[in-house]
């Protein structure tokens, strides 16, 4: 079935409503209702599993404690409203991936609800409202495969049975591909900042669903709505809603109607496909789950977890913005990434008095270059590269010599001691230099002479030479002054090299 | 077997077994071989155990007598040290869970199932020293009132082996009844363990909710379910239940109060037991006499409630006013719970398991086949109850006359400290009589099923028989009041200890070892047709 694809006029007539539901696997040690350990990602099928993850008959819930703190503390991230007694419901619906032939979850009373995530975006800031953000336990894994003589068989995996999910659903307030993108780049980065997921798309520890409909332009009813699955890059969710809103467009455009049901995106094809039609939808049959008290968020226990907040992405934005003086391209890379943020705050923490739009320079060039573009792995302690910068600063060092010793504390080294082993402190110490550039003016009586004779180019050659000697560690304006000086014939114990600013006393 | 043993020793309380085993008249292995004989030679007929252990329960006796001889000289100065029920015969209705036991609840779904944990009870019955002797016939998935729905065959009662032992815990109350064991482990999710209880003349008490780890128990009805003991008498109900009550912390339904030594607090002096009901108000609910009630069941309960009377209780006669739609929510709340619970039946991961065309077809070919019509007229019946369109004006409108039920008895314990009613308002009915009527079945829980509803405990002890059939006396508590209801029920025996059917046993013993006699499911065969 090839989509007929709308022209762009068609698209024009129409806005989107569109809504994203997102999965996410909380980082707890243990899974939701079990003792069992969430880490299987290389163990073999099934050894992650215990007679309560399995179904097994006689088997009891108990919540865990921490994936529920990490519901609250995103419901507070999202200015949300923490609903103060909520409870558990069972989802009745029979898949193999389901052990209890129930879900437990949570249905019309979501931990958290009300609240709201702003983000950037080509057209400027744009808030969406979060409708609600609820708890409840992730599925099985179902391996379909067909064996040697062609018959089909499905495999369940229940090590992921059991594991901690929460949901969040916004309103349906998002217009474009784009806006859906951002936001869950954005819930992605709090996500990550608060500590409450690792939030891979890739591996399916975030799962994004878009449900979208269009309308006419001016239009307030909403139109047919499709849900959009099985995007596993935010590429491919700008890609994948963008798609369904020009199919969507050219169906109406042509005088169709939208049909309700749920489509997969299929990445190579570029197109979404059906899944489900809405006459499959199951009746959940939802009941209040007996197996477990109510939930109270005690606001003692709130407390305690907003205490724990660390500071957020939009606020970190705007003090490095208003505080700092970074660029807002500087502040959103740096944001935008959790392990740069943590390099630059380590180095400016290590090295107070740096400027922090120069350490906000290495961070965004030569710390992501290395982080992003090379198998290098990251072992950077922050405040080496602090270190490192004020040896810059001071002068101790050179651009050039601090390129290749960030290379090594990017591996974990030190930055005294690499400086110390490749010899790179620069040589600014007058005596030191003195010696040098005597030697040199000795070994070159020909270049003194052209320079006694006029030839001021012939300086360029001497500091050259003086570099060469000192395998380039000299300090070059230190050294052309030098060399002038001696050759003004003035006495050498009044040619004492000045100090550049900042150099402690008992350098050298 | 050990050659010699006198079978007598099976006719002891259990508490007077414990005392024999700490005094050395007799061996644990020999008391457990005593009832193994019985079983052996019984079950046939009988019909109460659907998996005997006997190796595992020789080991257990094994280890107790080894315990028994090492510590025998101190243990006559202080039994207390020893564990309490050290060495005495325990039954396990079978959905209690055992690590490599069968537990098939009943169902032949489970056919085959072997656990791969064990219930926190049975850990808690390991650590008092109990000898577990198997598992106890029971309707299935403990839908029933009468173990005639079990997968495996009905279970007889020993009063009148064409008749039904009650149920669901009918196997436990059977096996109880006969002295193939002292001491069984029930569960009552509408009645479950007062109901078969009060048909086989034994004591049965349904704690509060929240009093005993479910976690093990293969669940019926989750907010309904509570695990109990059966005995021959109050104290051994009581010290069983001492044993297993508690918090666990794989329940979070379990309740993290206080378990008082229940059979310690008990007076010993008939006496003394006799004079503690003296200034207790008892509360009479005058809907528990409902309309189909026997006679000669309500002329034991009257004379039990004068008794008590004369013993100086102030017997209040007192209404409870929602009783009549106790009945009509439970029906609604128990098979919509049952319907998710049973989901996990699914023939993929263990149990019973049959092919289809494709994964619907394997769903219902394993179900299809694994449940009985009982059963499945629950879950549908649940099904139904909690879809969307009927869930507001089934399951929503039962919780909150739930809530109303809950609230008669609040305010009928401001006013008595507990209740006195009958338990059922028959004596044992002949095998096949109430299956063709499944409303009539339902019936038979209509004073039991409220006290679930509450989650309040509840007790059942005999008090006379009716046409040769024992008649169950019911007292209900204050939620965590089991202390008051054993204390009652210990009271209650002390007055009517010399009354003339207290000695006697029940009737048809001597015919469960007649090699002619007929197997209940042959009884029940010959009923219906």
């Amino acid at each position: 079935m090839t989509a007929p694809v709308a022209s762009p006029s068609a698209t024009g007539r129409y806005e989107a409503v569109i809504g994203i539901e997102i999965h996410v696997q909380l980082r707890t040690r243990s899974k939701m209702f079990c003792g069992c350990s969430t880490d299987f990602q290389a163990a073999p099928p099934n050894s992650h599993t215990c007679p309560i993850c399995l179904g097994m008959p006689g088997t009891l819930p108990v919540a865990n404690r921490l994936a529920v703190e990490h519901v609250l503390a995103t419901g507070l991230a999202l200015e949300a409203e923490i609903v103060p007694v909520t409870r558990w419901d069972r989802k009745n619906y029979f898949y193999p991936d389901l052990p209890k032939g129930y879900q437990i979850s949570q249905y019309d009373l979501p931990l958290t609800q009300n609240g709201r995530l702003t983000f950037d975006t080509s057209e400027g800031p744009f808030t969406v409202g979060i409708r609600r953000a609820h708890l409840e336990e992730d599925t099985a894994r179902l391996l379909h495969m067909t064996g040697d003589s062609g018959d089909r068989a499905s495999l369940v995996d229940f090590n992921r049975s059991g594991v901690a999910l929460m949901e969040i659903v916004t309103e349906p307030d998002l217009r474009t591909a784009e806006q859906a993108r951002r936001y869950a780049e954005e819930l992605r980065l709090l996500l990550l900042t608060i500590g409450a997921s690792e939030a891979a798309l890739e591996s399916g520890q975030m799962r994004v669903e878009a449900n979208i409909s269009l309308r006419p332009i001016g239009a307030q009813a909403f139109g047919t709505r499709v849900e959009v699955k099985n995007m596993n890059s935010f590429r491919s969710v700008e890609r994948a809603i963008g798609h369904e809103i020009e199919r969507q467009a050219g169906v109406l455009s042509n005088g169709g109607d939208v049909i309700q049901e749920t489509r997969g995106w299929d990445e190579n094809r570029a197109a979404t496909y059906t899944m489900r039609l809405k006459e499959d939808s199951q009746d959940y049959r939802y009941f209040p789950e007996p197996d477990l008290p109510p939930l109270k968020a005690d606001p003692a226990w709130l407390d305690e977890i907003r205490a724990r907040q660390p500071e957020l992405p939009a606020a970190r934005r705007a003090r490095y913005r208003a505080e700092l003086g970074l660029s807002a391209y500087d502040a959103n890379v740096i944001v935008g990434d959790l392990k740069a943020t943590r390099v630059f705050e380590g180095a400016l923490a290590a090295e107070s008095a740096l400027p922090a739009k120069r350490v906000a320079n290495w961070v965004t060039g030569e710390y992501l270059r290395l982080a992003k573009g090379s198998d290098a792995i990251d072992a950077l302690e922050p405040a080496e590269l602090g270190r490192l910068l004020r040896l810059v600063d001071e002068g101790t060092l050179s651009g050039t010599s601090a390129k290749e010793v960030f290379a090594r504390i990017f591996a974990g080294e030190r930055t005294a001691a690499v400086v110390e082993e490749l010899g790179l402190a620069q040589i600014s110490d007058g005596g030191a230099l003195e010696t040098a550039v005597d030697e040199v003016l000795a070994a070159n009586p020909a270049a003194v002479e052209d320079i006694r004779a006029g030839k001021a180019q012939a300086i360029g050659f001497l500091v050259g030479q003086v570099m060469k000697q000192t395998r380039g560690r000299a300090n070059a304006a230190m050294v052309r002054e030098l060399i002038r000086s001696r050759l003004d014939a003035a006495p050498p114990a009044a040619t004492a090299p000045r100090r550049p600013k900042g150099t402690p006393e008992a350098s050298g | 077997m050990t050659a010699g043993q006198d079978p007598a020793i099976t006719r002891l309380r259990a508490h007077e077994m414990a005392a024999g085993l700490r005094e050395g008249r007799f061996t644990a292995l020999a008391l457990l071989e005593a009832h193994l004989e019985l079983i052996r030679d019984e079950n046939r007929v009988l019909h109460a155990w659907s998996s005997v252990d006997e190796d595992g329960a020789r080991q257990a006796a094994v280890a107790a007598d080894r315990q028994l001889s090492k510590e025998g000289g101190r243990a006559i100065q202080g039994p207390a040290a020893l564990p309490p029920l050290l060495g005495i015969p325990v039954a396990l209705k079978d959905l209690v869970v055992t690590r490599g036991q069968p537990s098939t609840a009943g169902s032949r779904i489970l056919k085959g199932f072997l656990s791969p944990y064990d219930a926190h009870i049975a850990e808690r019955l390991r650590e008092a020293g109990a000898v577990v002797v198997g598992k106890t016939n029971m309707d299935e998935f403990a839908m029933g009132s009468s173990t005639e729905h079990s997968a495996w065959g009905p279970t007889a009662n020993p009063w009148a082996l064409d008749r039904v032992p009650g149920g669901s815990s009918g196997g436990s109350a059977a096996a109880v009844a006969a002295f193939h064991v002292p001491l069984a482990i029930g569960t009552d999710t509408g009645g479950s363990i007062r109901q078969p209880a009060a048909l086989t003349g034994t004591v049965g008490m349904k704690p509060t909710y929240g009093r005993v780890s479910r976690y093990g128990i293969i669940a019926f009805a989750s907010s309904l379910d509570q695990v109990g003991p059966f005995g021959r008498d109050v104290r051994d109900a009581a010290m069983l239940l001492g044993v297993v009550a508690g918090r666990d912390e794989h329940d979070s339904t379990s309740a993290p109060m206080q378990v008082p030594d229940y059979a310690a607090e008990l007076p010993a002096d008939d006496d003394e037991a006799a004079a503690s009901v003296k200034g207790l108000r008892l509360g009479l609910p005058r809907e528990y006499f409902v309309p189909g009630m026997e006679p000669g069941v309500e002329a034991r309960i009257r004379e039990a409630v004068g008794a008590l009377e004369a013993a100086g209780a102030e017997i209040v006669e007192l209404s409870l006013p929602h009783s009549e739609y106790g009945l009509a929510t439970y029906y609604i709340i128990a098979p919509a719970e049952a319907s998710a619970n049973l989901a996990r039946y699914d023939g993929i991961r263990y149990g019973q398991s049959v092919r289809g065309e494709d994964v619907l077809g394997n769903y219902l070919a394993t179900r299809g086949s694994g449940f009985g019509a009982e059963v499945k007229r629950r879950v549908m019946l649940g099904t139904y109850a909690l879809s969307a369109g009927y869930y507001d004006a089934y399951y929503l409108k039962a919780q909150k006359v739930r809530t109303l039920l809950k609230r008669d008895f609040d305010l009928a314990f401001k006013q008595v400290d507990a209740l006195i009613a009958p338990t059922s308002p028959t004596v044992a009915f002949p095998l096949g009589a109430r299956l063709a009527d499944p409303v009539a079945m339902y019936l038979s829980d209509v004073c039991t099923l409220p006290v679930n509803m509450a989650g309040l405990p509840g007790i059942s002890v005999p008090c006379g028989l009716s046409e040769g059939l024992p008649v169950g006396l019911q007292f209900i508590g204050r939620a965590w009041d089991e202390s008051r209801l054993f204390g009652l029920g210990r009271a209650y025996e002390a007055i009517t200890a010399s009354a003339e059917w207290r000695s006697l046993e029940p009737t048809d013993l001597p015919a469960l070892s007649d090699p002619s006699a007929p197997a209940p499911a042959e009884r029940l065969a010959a009923a219906r047709a």
